[in-house]
Parts: C-alpha cells; structure tokens; sequence
C-alpha cells in the first residue's frame, strides 16, 4: 500500500476546517467519529470474524460511565473516558467469556450481543441514579479542561485523531502476531487451534480491545451532544450504523472503515435532512438499505479492495 | 513399569463413544521416537477418531494418552501442537483468502514470534515441500495435490516431533502419489515421527515402519506391513470374510 496519497489525504483533511462552514465541519465529524467507531469494530468484526451486532453497547457504557464521572464527582471527561473505556472492556470481556467459552457462532454470537445490548438499554431505562428514560443532559461551559469547546472545530479535530489513531492502531494489529492469529482464527477457526493457536484468548483479547476504543468514541459522544438517552446510545440502530461503514467499506481491512464512512456517512445525513424538509422522513432509510443491497451484490468484499485494485490498474498504466 | 519412561507415544485403553457407536474402544497403542507408524482400516474404522483423540479435538471417555512422557488429557489442540503434535486433517483445511505463504508462516508463528523469523521459517518449509514458487498464490487457487502439501507445510511450520498424517494421498493421481511418499520418507528420515492414516496401501506399506489395523473401533492386527498384510482377520475386514479360505469355495 503506498502511504503518501494518504499522507496528503490526512494534510488537507487537517487543513480543511478555516474554509468550511459550520454545516460541512458537523459532517465531516460525524465523518470520522463512524470512521473511528466502525475501526473500533473491524477489531473483532472484520478481522477475528466474530460479528458483534451490539456495539452500541459499549458506546453507552463508555458515554454513560464518563458522564456519571463528570457530573457526580467533578471527574475530568479526559481522564473519565478511559474510566468508561476500561468499563466498555470488562463488558467485552464478559460477553467475549460467555459467547467463545460456550463456543457461539454466527448467529448465535450474534444473537448474544443484541442481547447485552438490549439488557444494558433496558438498565439504563430505569435507572434513575443515571437519568432513567430522561437521560444525563451536560451543562455547556465551554471549558476545555472538560472536555467542552466553543469552536465545533475542536471536536472536528478530535475525531479526526481519533480515527486517525484507530486506522493506526488497526495497521499496526494487521502487521502482528495477533493480527495474523485473528484472520487465521476467521478463516478456519479449527485449523487455527491445530496450528498452535489459543482461539479463546485471542477472541477474547479482540473483544475486550474492540470493546475498549468503542467506549472512547461514547466518551466523546456523550460531550459532543451533551445529552445521553438510552434509546439512542444503547440501541439497535446505533449497533447497524457501527457495523454498515465497514461492510460497505470493506471488513477485514485497515481502510475499510474509513472509506465506509466517507460513503455512508454524508449520505445519511444529507438525505436524512432531505427526506424530513420534503416531508419524507424515513426515506433516506430506503437510499441506505439499496445501497446495501448494491454493495453486497456487486462489491461483496466492500469498496476498499475495489479501491486497492483500482490504485494498482492506475499505477500499472502509467 | 520401568519402559513407560521410553515410549514416546503411549495410549492406552483408549475409548471414544458417540451415542450408541463405538467408534473406539479401548485401544493400545506406543509410538518409538523416529517411528513411522501406518494406521489403516475399512471405512468408518475409527481412524479420524484416534486422531482427533490424540490432537484434542475430542476429549476420550476413558483411557490415557501420554506423549514425550506427559500426560495429553484435558489439554486443547492447540496446547498439544505446541508440545510438539501436530496433525492435518483429511479435508484439506487451507485460510482460502490467505497466500500460501501467509498460511504457513501463521504456522510457524508458534515457534517464531517475531514475524521476519517466522516469514523465514514458513519459506524454507515452502521449499522443503516444493510450494515456495506458489508462495503468493492465493491458498483457494492451489490445485488438490498442492492444497494436501500446503496442510503438510502448515503442520511442518509448527516444528512438530510427531506428525499425524490423515490421508494426505487420497485424490491424488499416481505420479503425485509417489512425490508425497518420497516428500514423508524425507520428513521422516529428518527425525519427525509420523503417524500416518492411509487407504492407499502401496504407499502406507512402503513407508511404515509398523502398522496397525482398526476395524470397528478395536485394534484387530498389529505387526510389519508384510505380517498384517497376510493376516487373516484384516483380510477379513477388508473383504469378508469369504475372501479368507477361497479355496475352500
């Protein structure tokens, strides 16, 4: 993979926000908050091969765990949001424990993860201590020591090392033992363990990383709305638009995510905001479920290695 | 008992039942360090089965594996490959979407943590085996002979002591059949201990050393190739038991 078209790619991302408006910066973070969140899944979904489709857990749990923190006990979101982080891995921990010592498998797995998702929403409901039903609001202050900021810029440039560090991260893990052990572990699980490998631990250890970025991105969720409802943090919904960018963009891969989400994410906004101003709402579902019909049917590994064949087509005819 | 200590491969009173079948039952069997050992049998014998017994995909009912004088029992798979046992299986399982070099240096990951060391060690077993000029070709694009290769090449990159071998010739023409017993003589004659289930006999009694017969769960005959061959209870169980006095019809 060659790094510079990238390299400029991250420069003029980063040059960006003094020529935009305020629109266009709320779009591109959402941008790379799903590009962040949907890295943050490829961990155990695209490379160990083990679909979560209750990520939003661990968003909820790192949202609600910072917010708690800030609001009850003055604790800064900056510190906090590895609190809620490492809440977010004990959860993956325990569901990882349950699902691969009982050996779940694909639907199966599946199946377990909405259920914890669902289970924690349920909690949340009716916990008053957290907000029940009405959910946490935060006070803005714009104080940048808590994680507040008056230019939405900042939040732009948050997301954007955020997911930034994440492609990173997951780059790294590709180039690893245990990244080489997570695709082996997808591909033939069986075959994997009769080649040495500890199929449980490194299952395990691929939920509780996953787990652990997923409760970062809630942290900054959490402070970048300044609300946290149960219905929105901990539900299905939020679960799908976790998993589409990498389906779309290509699971398995370290760009896949990233390109998920140049794609998916301005579509859904924009026609989100189109729908609803011509009296549509709930069409631009429509526009995001054909396109998912088109992706599986004619790029079914997701754009990405579309992208990689293309770039190397490109180079070769030069 | 003093030889217990010099075995390298002890089983005894092995028992594996599912449901109501036997598959195998209460079976005795040593391996010496160096041994090449054939295990044959009709179809359904309960060959597979001793092997997934002894690799630790199944755990037995009864009975007890000792290996380089350690005990195998409640071990997982992949603890038993790292001790030095390791095993194909007998429908080839390749990473499909990962190049042939790929799936081996996973392999040989288990003795090489540092991955230019296991790059290193996967390609000289490439070449031991004679697929390193399909090094990166996707594992799915290799031809049958070459798939039952790689799944050796992938058990070798685990740097085993004892190999189990589970048909690695079967749906391979003659001329391929004579490289894969030259290619485990080799393996063999390198000090790798081979444990080799096989229904081609020409191979399996040109390379073992001893064989041993199941059928039906239960070790029926035991002894050189050239003995078992003539045996009267393994004609039987491979033909019936009116191919054994045919004079008498």
């Amino acid at each position: 993979m060659r790094l510079w078209p990238l390299a400029l790619a991250l420069v003029a991302l980063a040059a960006l926000p003094p020529f935009i408006g305020s629109y266009v910066v709320t779009l591109f973070t959402l941008i790379f908050f799903y590009a962040y969140l949907g890295q943050a899944w490829n961990i155990l979904g695209g490379y160990a091969g083990q679909l979560s489709a209750g990520h939003a857990a661990f968003v909820g749990i790192g949202a609600y765990v910072t917010a708690v923190l800030s609001l009850r006990l003055g604790l800064t979101p900056w510190i906090g949001m590895f609190v809620g982080a490492a809440a977010a891995a004990l959860l993956g921990a325990i569901i990882g424990y349950l699902g691969f010592r009982f050996g779940l498998r694909g639907f199966y797995f599946v199946l377990l993860t909405v259920a914890f998702a669902e289970v924690c929403r349920i909690i949340a409901l009716n916990t008053e201590a957290v907000g029940g039903a009405v959910g946490l609001y935060i006070t803005f202050t714009g104080n940048p020591a808590q994680f507040q900021f008056q230019n939405p810029r900042a939040y732009y440039y948050i997301a954007l090392v955020l997911m930034t560090g994440a492609t990173v991260a997951v780059w790294r893990l590709e180039q690893s033992r245990l990244g080489a052990y997570l695709v082996a572990i997808r591909e033939d699980e069986q075959a994997a363990e009769a080649l040495g490998i500890d199929t449980f631990r490194c299952k395990l250890l691929a939920s509780v990383l996953s787990a652990f970025l997923t409760g970062i991105g809630g942290a900054f969720y959490a402070f970048y709305q300044f609300s946290l409802q149960p219905n929105t943090l901990f539900g299905i919904p939020l679960s799908v638009e976790i998993i589409m960018r990498p389906i779309v963009g290509g699971a398995g891969t370290p760009l896949g995510p990233v390109l998920g989400s140049f794609i998916l994410s301005p579509l859904a906004e924009l026609s989100r905001s189109y729908f609803a101003a011509t009296g549509w709402s709930g069409g631009h579902l429509i526009v995001y479920g054909s396109l998912l019909i088109a992706v599986v049917l004619f790029l079914p590994q997701g754009a990405a290695p579309f992208v990689a064949r293309l770039a190397r087509s490109w180079r070769m005819t030069r | 008992m003093e030889d217990d200590a010099l075995s390298f491969l002890e089983v005894r009173g092995l028992c594996k039942r599912f449901g109501g079948l036997l598959a195998v039952e209460g079976l005795d069997l040593t391996m010496a360090e160096g041994e090449m050992l054939g295990l044959i049998g009709p179809n359904g014998a309960g060959k597979t089965t001793v092997f997934n017994l002894l690799s630790g995909f199944l755990a037995p009912d009864a009975g007890e594996i000792r290996f380089r004088e350690r005990r195998l029992g409640g071990l997982k798979p992949h603890d038993i490959c790292r001790r030095g046992l390791a095993r194909t299986f007998q429908i080839v399982r390749p990473f499909a979407r990962l190049s042939v070099l790929d799936n081996v240096k996973v392999a040989a990951l288990a003795r090489h943590p540092a991955m230019s060391d296991a790059l290193a060690a996967a390609r000289s077993v490439l070449e031991r085996v004679g697929l390193v000029d399909r090094a990166s070709e996707l594992a799915s694009r290799l031809t049958l002979a070459d798939r039952k290769r790689l799944e050796l090449a992938r058990a070798l990159a685990t740097e085993p002591t004892l190999l189990l071998l589970d048909e690695v010739m079967a749906g391979l023409n003659a001329t391929e059949i004579d490289a894969m017993v030259r290619l485990i003589g080799a393996i063999n004659a390198g000090g790798i201990s081979v444990l080799l289930i096989e229904h081609n006999m020409r191979a399996v009694m040109s390379l073992s050393h001893r064989v041993i017969v199941l059928s039906f769960g239960e070790k029926i005959a035991e002894g050189t190739p050239r003995a078992v061959a003539v045996d009267r209870r393994v004609i039987e169980a491979y033909l019936g038991d009116e191919y054994v006095h045919p004079a008498a019809h």
